[in-house]
């Protein structure tokens, strides 16, 4: 399996420069890799790029040998750091998870998941709670690769840990990829195999 | 050192309407105890969406209607009145806000850095000193006439902070200073906050960001499911956490990626589902029978304080 980005170059509408140039980038589910750079560098919109929200740029993303599909479901999905920002405020968390896949009970259970929550607004509960949700929401079966872009920052040190650790347990069981995007070194250092400087892969 | 804000047993609760009329009162902060110093820069370590927040807004005075605020606030020593903060606030206590959301949009920097003014030596007076202080923070003149969209965000953090400080204030409250700035920024917004330490100011730090209250705070307040369970020198985090005295505190530590990335099952009560003894009750490793029925106070020893029942007998050393 393998997410391939070949000569990505981006810069937004308004802008004279480019915000990313030439990047390549071969991603499989064999290693884990960071990727880090400083805010502003671009590391968030190249993963929005690789997951395909981002359609307007140059180069192309490819999986598995085949362009990224632009209906139906993603097989690359994207966590981002703020679960608040990701859900309908007017739908219960059942809605929320079902809205990707029928999840099992094992799985609530794996992420800490009380069945009490489920009846919730995303409103009501914390953003460690609400992260667990966006997090299992991703691991719909299709998904073939995680893009996690800073998606345990704003969490406590006990619930990140819990977080990544039943992550990167689905990840190795379902044999996906995972791209781990943060600043956070000593974190990248924990779990990544391999770590990407963007700065290093980007030419501008 | 004199102390300069004693925050005591206070709880924040919000009246929230449920179905049609029915109303329930909403508890966020349970029981919420600090005090900061001159010179003295204290964190508060919360999860985000755990209501730390509302602890700057109570200071300031600045709660929603629909709030209730019980327990004390003092400042040198005397219970603030709503009118009391309202005289303090941009005065003796300043907030530097989150972000530059906070700021308006449609005005100049400079003119909202001075704010009201009566006369015009008023504002050359006080435009003199926010060039200074400006200066000093290395914003240049040109920034004077910027609007808020127009600075990144190294600038921004750098704009609130030395606003803050044109009023000359003793007491500095940081809300979540750091989220979304780089590694540098990150350091450079610390460094504000260690110079104003030096300065004599104290700093009240509220963050979710551990490795930001390690760097700056003299000592870090915990906070968990809406109560403060223990008040930490900033030497306690070392080692295995030994000295650490809470066990979610330990546990918290020890989760650190650099520290072993441990894991302990659970999660914090959230409102409604907190139990009726101590909040930490159901991930307990060393919890008694009485934990369960009986909430355990905030113990005071000295610097430090926890909330736990194990430590009633005093601390031996080593525990």
């Amino acid at each position: 399996m393998e997410l391939k980005a070949t000569n990505i170059s981006f810069k937004y509408p308004s802008a004279k420069k480019y915000l990313l140039k030439d990047i390549n980038l071969e991603l499989d589910n064999k290693k884990i890799i960071g990727l880090i750079g400083d805010s502003g560098s671009g590391k968030s919109t190249l993963c929005k790029i690789l997951s395909g929200y981002v359609t307007k740029y140059e180069g192309s993303v490819t999986f598995d040998g085949q362009p990224l599909p632009k209906k139906g479901f993603k097989p690359v999905q994207l966590i981002y750091q703020h679960p608040e920002k990701v859900m309908n405020p007017k739908w219960k968390m059942k809605q929320v998870l079902e809205e990707s896949w029928d999840v099992t009970d094992d799985a609530l259970a794996e992420f800490g998941i009380q069945k009490s929550w489920l009846t919730r607004f995303p409103q009501e509960l914390s953003g460690g709670e609400l992260q667990r949700f966006s997090v299992l929401r991703s691991l719909n079966p299709n998904t073939k690769f995680l893009i996690a872009d800073e998606m345990t920052t704003m969490l406590d040190a006990i619930t990140q840990a819990q977080i990544l650790d039943s992550v990167l347990k689905i990840v190795k069981k379902r044999k996906m990829g995972f791209l781990l995007v943060s600043h956070d070194m000593p974190l990248v250092e924990t779990i990544c195999d391999e770590k990407i400087y963007l700065k290093d892969i980007n030419g501008v | 050192m004199e102390k300069l804000l004693d925050v005591e047993n206070v709880s924040i609760s919000f009246i929230q309407y449920t179905k049609g009329l029915n109303q329930r009162d909403l508890k966020v902060i349970s029981d919420l105890t600090l005090d900061i110093s001159e010179g003295e820069i204290l964190a508060v370590l919360g999860s985000s969406g755990s209501g730390k927040s509302l602890l700057a807004h109570a200071i300031f005075g600045i709660l929603p209607e629909n709030a209730n605020l019980n327990g004390n606030i003092k400042y040198k020593g005397k219970i603030l009145s709503q009118e009391d903060k309202e005289e303090l606030r941009g005065k003796d206590i300043v907030l530097v806000p989150q972000s530059v959301n906070f700021l308006d949009p449609l005005m100049k920097i400079s003119d909202q850095a001075i704010g009201h003014v009566e006369s015009d030596e008023e504002k050359k007076a006080k435009k003199q000193k926010q060039r200074e202080i400006f200066e000093h923070y290395n914003l240049g003149p040109e920034v004077d006439d910027m609007y808020p969209f127009q600075l990144s965000g190294g600038m921004a953090r750098r704009v609130l902070v030395s606003t803050a400080l044109l009023s000359n204030p003793k007491l500095v409250v940081a809300d979540e200073p750091t989220p979304g700035l780089d590694e540098k920024t990150v350091q450079e917004t610390l460094n504000h906050f260690k110079h104003m330490k030096e300065d004599g100011i104290g700093v009240l730090l509220i963050t979710h960001d551990i490795h930001a209250a390690l760097e700056v705070a003299d000592r870090i307040g915990i906070f968990y499911s809406g109560y403060v369970i223990e008040i930490a020198l900033k030497d306690d985090f070392t080692g295995e956490g030994e000295n650490l005295l809470h066990p979610y505190t330990k546990a918290l530590f020890k989760a650190l990626p650099a520290n072993g990335f441990e894991i302990i099952k659970g999660h914090q009560p959230l409102h409604g589902e907190i139990p009726k003894g101590c909040p930490y009750y159901d991930r307990c490793e060393m919890r008694f029978d009485r934990c369960k029925e009986e909430r355990p106070e905030l113990l005071d020893l000295g610097k430090k304080k926890v909330r736990c029942f194990k430590y009633e007998e005093g601390v031996q050393d080593g525990t």
